[in-house]
């Protein structure tokens, strides 16, 4: 069936691959129309694929409860939350966060447990910027030492304390992140815009499609 | 004598000064369907006048045409300072101007108190107001309609295709000449050294696709490489763990493995668990990796596709557990974290160069050399707009926008 499993997804994406980028050009209702009841088919697919995901989760941490591999205790305890949240969510909650003005035991999941965990997670970036600034200013070479200038330098010039001990330090702040930073960043995106539709144009030619699996029966 | 003469002139001066311009209905005033839109606005014009200023406003009254001709009720839409709303240079291409740089602009979209349809007749007026006078503008009448084309964007659509077009000369030319020179990825290059530092190591190879879903080049750039890395771990024989925040993502590389697992002759090492989903929500995500890497601590990590803050959560618990890590991003706000904790990073367009370096196929190959000739393209570009636009200022012409419009992005 090489049919479905190579020409057919080719020409899907060939075909969709124009329509997407020739509607950038066209402000008529009709491409805009298009357009949405695109996006409207790609959230109900996404939808669906959650199903896949699901089902991938049961399978990995029922197997590890089943062969009691180290940890499996873990498993147990997302499959509590899993159901419990679930269950609380549409039965006691019916999927909403509050009711009349109060929140649901929903909500209460949600603000009492699954905020404060990423607030915990994202908190832990502080220490981990401390650490691996430490690791990249320590000057070891004379890049190093100069990257370790720089950022002294605009760490003055971005507090107001460093401002006042030395107040050149903004002006140089200034002309380090507009012209040298900038710069820098630019030419990047530059490589990055022109590698990205290099590859979409690989793509929807269908000069690169090992994304589909394999990739030598060209 | 003199005295008098002074003070006359003075008060000459002054009276000059003092007068104000009159109140003079606007000049060249039109209505006009807005270009290159979806026919649900209308664009007033009119010429600058000397009496412009910021206490001087400006009314925009919107009447609808019914169906016998005759004009409806006039609603007030806005008012605004009449130094306000100039066309200024940039802000149309000289091929789709609606009217002279330095007239006056103004779109009206159409809005819930005052709906605009395609189709439909509207009369506009202006109403020009200082102090307690007024005086109207005459009535112009025009009916909005949708456009198939943006004409504005014409420049953008032209590169694309000279830039499609390079990209398949080029490709052509590699298959006629497949040994194009490469420059060295280090990155890419110690791919193998990750791998096989993990066989000898007797620990599992991470994975990770980034943040984003398959509508996203980079996402499909690191499936793409994850399929030559699995051609590489099947043949060492072995673990991969590529953990996912997209179903769609994960249903993807399920293919992209197993495939490259029959293509190296392994297809009974695959393991419908390598690639394996645990959440879409970005810190949890993060927390289940950093505890795959903590507990299983494996030999190599991979960092392909797009990410954000959790980009440092990943590396650094990656580089405590003391693995060979090799990153990929086009992510340029990420860059600094990967390059401080990571042994090789890809930078932005290498991550779309990695699939051509891996496989050395001469029509990817090819794309890269059309991807060089578009980047000489748009330094010759940058330095000769810089130029142009240097010259511009220095001889205070707008002559040389002729030639600067053809590489803006005008919306």
């Amino acid at each position: 069936m090489i049919f479905f499993k190579r020409q057919l997804p080719l020409a899907i994406t060939l075909i969709m691959g124009v329509v997407f980028a020739l509607q950038y050009y066209i402000p008529h209702p009709v491409s805009e129309d298009a357009i949405t009841h695109l996006s409207k088919w790609m959230q109900i697919i996404s939808g669906f694929a959650m199903v896949l995901g699901l089902a991938s989760l049961f399978q990995v941490h029922a197997m590890k409860i089943k062969r009691q591999v180290p940890g499996w205790g873990y498993s147990g305890i997302l499959f509590f939350a899993m159901l419990a949240t679930l269950a609380v969510g549409l039965f006691w909650s019916k999927g909403e966060t509050t009711a009349n003005g109060v929140q649901t035991a929903f909500g209460w999941i949600y603000s009492y447990t699954m905020v404060p965990l990423q607030a915990t997670m994202f908190s832990i970036l502080a220490f981990f910027i401390a650490s691996a600034a430490y690791r990249a200013f320590r000057a070891r070479s004379r890049e190093a030492a100069l990257l370790l200038t720089a950022a002294v330098v605009v760490m003055m010039g971005r507090v107001p304390l460093g401002q006042f001990l030395l107040p050149w330090t903004w002006d140089v702040t200034q002309w380090l992140l507009n012209v040298i930073n900038s710069a820098v960043r630019r030419a990047i995106l530059i490589g990055v815009s022109m590698g990205s539709v290099a590859l979409s144009l690989k793509i929807i030619l269908g000069y690169e499609r090992s994304y589909l699996g394999g990739g030598k029966d060209q | 004598m003199i005295l008098v003469s002074l003070f006359l002139l003075l008060l000459i001066h002054g009276a000059a000064f003092a007068a104000p311009f009159p109140l003079t209905p606007p000049e060249g005033f039109r209505a006009l369907d807005t270009p290159n839109d979806a026919g649900t606005s209308i664009s007033l014009v009119w010429k600058a006048s000397p009496g412009d200023s910021k206490d001087r406003k400006v009314q925009v009254w919107l009447a609808e045409k019914k169906a016998n001709g005759s004009v409806g009720e006039f609603k007030k839409i806005t008012e605004l300072p009449s130094k306000s709303r100039y066309i200024k240079p940039g802000d149309f291409p000289w091929w789709d101007q609606p009217a002279a740089k330095g007239d006056h602009y103004v779109k009206i979209p159409s809005s819930q108190s005052f709906p605009i349809e395609d189709g439909k007749g509207y009369a506009a007026k202006l109403v020009i107001r200082e102090g307690d006078q007024e005086v109207s503008s005459p009535v112009s009448e025009a009916t909005p309609a949708p456009n198939w084309v943006n004409l504005a964007q014409i420049n953008n659509l032209a590169f694309v295709v000279v830039f499609t077009g390079i990209l398949l000369t080029s490709i052509g030319a590699s298959r006629r000449n497949p040994h194009m020179y490469l420059r060295r990825i280090a990155g890419l290059d110690a791919v193998e050294e990750a791998i096989g530092r993990s066989t000898e190591m007797g620990r599992p190879i991470l994975y990770l696709t980034g943040a984003g879903d398959m509508g996203d080049v980079s996402t499909i750039a690191a499936t793409v490489i994850l399929g030559e890395v699995a051609k590489k771990v099947a043949r060492y024989d072995t673990t991969l763990k590529v953990p996912h925040r997209d179903p769609i993502v994960m249903a993807v590389c399920q293919e992209v493995v197993k495939e490259a697992y029959v293509e190296v002759g392994r297809p009974d090492a695959y393991r419908e668990d390598s690639n394996f989903f645990i959440t879409g929500d970005q810190f949890s995500y993060t927390a289940a990796v950093d505890g795959i890497m903590l507990r299983e601590k494996p030999a190599a990590n991979f960092f392909m596709g797009s990410y954000f803050a959790e980009s440092l959560l990943l590396t650094e618990t990656g580089a405590s557990t003391g693995a060979i890590q090799i990153a990929g991003t086009d992510s340029d706000h990420q860059l600094p974290f990967f390059v401080t904790t990571c042994d090789y990073t890809l930078i932005g367009e290498e991550l779309y160069a990695a699939s051509a370096y891996l496989s050395r196929e001469p029509v990817l190959v090819g794309t890269l050399r059309g991807q060089d000739i578009g980047k000489a393209i748009i330094m010759a570009a940058l330095i000769l707009g810089t130029t142009l636009a240097t010259l511009g200022v220095l001889v205070q012409s707008d002559a040389v926008n002729y030639i600067l419009d053809l590489f803006k992005d005008f919306k």
